[in-house]
């Protein structure tokens, strides 16, 4: 891990899949929301 | 740079999100879900649709975690074989723990979220289905017996009864048949496949049908499933009370099944010519069988929203 193209690939993967993982637990709560309403309703 | 190589030993790549979704087998998985929509969309009773999203998100992801189970139990085998050499555990992009912990929330996450917002019936069926992937088929049938697709092939089969679960409730006669039809409709289509790759089962030990019991005995059973096959794609027209299907369908199951006839009998009665045989009329089955499936389940959709 000591070669600087290997840290910013290894940045650029951890950053992407921060990405990915921010926006599945965004899109889970706005899920969990909706079929609460959709359940209420 | 390798992930298991000794210079990364200390700090290992993290897992690309790409390589995590290539562990769900999304081209299976497109099958599975159109499959599961189709039985929820066909089905008596509509469903609200958040609820049929979060129904289908549910299968795609308990049949997500599945693949990746296999994935995870098979990776010594899959980089043995050429077919599935490429994938992520083989070529080392991914570590094994990761894997698993991966299938294990995806899967614990769709029984409970099925659970918590369909019903419990459905997420049962779902969490016996993911069982039966990934535990009967992968670890217990694949590697014991020659009929490991036929009694395996019945995990396949679950999504539109799953689907069928959500929007009604319960458990009537029409999912039942398409849970059938799926699972008479999985050996013809996977041993197409494994007649063409054959050599792949036989160099890591898998005792598929065309290893074990030979070419001709397999040809045999393609054709003689999709005999069987015609009548019973046919039975959701002709099945008593509310639920059957209209003509659309039924016509549609006939001549689509029928041309899956034709094309199993120009499999069931060939025998390969040599080593540097094509495979023309296994590879035409094995396309055709994709594209039947999607008909047929499309075609009971259609049926149902433009009654004749």
């Amino acid at each position: 891990m000591s070669e600087p193209k290997d840290q910013q690939t290894f940045e650029q993967i951890r950053r992407s899949r921060n990405r990915v993982l921010a926006l599945s637990l965004a899109g889970f709560v706005i899920l969990v929301f909706f079929i609460s309403i959709a359940k209420m309703g | 740079m390798n992930p298991t190589s000794p210079s990364s030993a200390a700090t290992p790549m993290p897992a690309d999100w790409r390589d995590l979704i290539a562990l769900t087998k999304p081209r299976v998985m497109s099958l599975v879900i159109f499959t599961g929509l189709c039985g929820l969309l066909a089905a008596p009773q509509t469903i609200h649709p958040v609820l049929g999203f979060t129904a289908i998100l549910c299968i795609a992801m308990g049949a997500g975690g599945a693949a990746a189970l296999n994935q995870w139990w098979e990776a010594d085998l899959d980089a043995g074989m050429k077919r599935t050499a490429k994938r992520p555990l083989p070529q080392g992009r991914l570590d094994r723990t990761t894997a698993r912990d991966f299938a294990g929330v995806l899967c614990a996450a769709s029984v409970f979220l099925m659970g918590f917002a369909i019903s419990w019936l459905a997420a049962a069926i779902l969490a016996i289905s993911i069982v039966y992937y990934a535990v009967v088929y992968t670890i217990w049938l694949k590697p014991r017996t020659p009929q490991n697709i036929v009694i395996g092939g019945g995990a396949g089969a679950f999504p539109p009864l799953i689907g069928w679960i959500a929007a009604t409730g319960q458990i009537t006669p029409m999912p039942v048949v398409l849970f059938a039809i799926i699972f008479f409709w999985t050996p013809p289509h996977f041993w197409a496949l494994a007649l063409f790759v054959k050599t792949d089962y036989a160099k890591v030990g898998i005792p598929m049908m065309p290893v074990v019991a030979g070419e001709r005995a397999t040809r045999r059973q393609i054709l003689a499933y999709a005999v069987l096959l015609l009548p019973l794609s046919a039975l959701p027209w002709w099945l008593p009370g509310d639920e059957h299907a209209g003509a659309i369908y039924g016509v549609s199951a006939l001549a689509l099944s029928s041309i899956f006839l034709v094309l199993s009998i120009r499999v069931g009665l060939r025998e390969r010519s040599g080593e540097d045989d094509a495979m023309k009329p296994e590879k035409r089955l094995f396309a055709y069988s994709v594209l039947y499936l999607f008909a047929l389940f499309a075609a009971l959709v259609v049926d149902r929203y433009i009654p004749l």
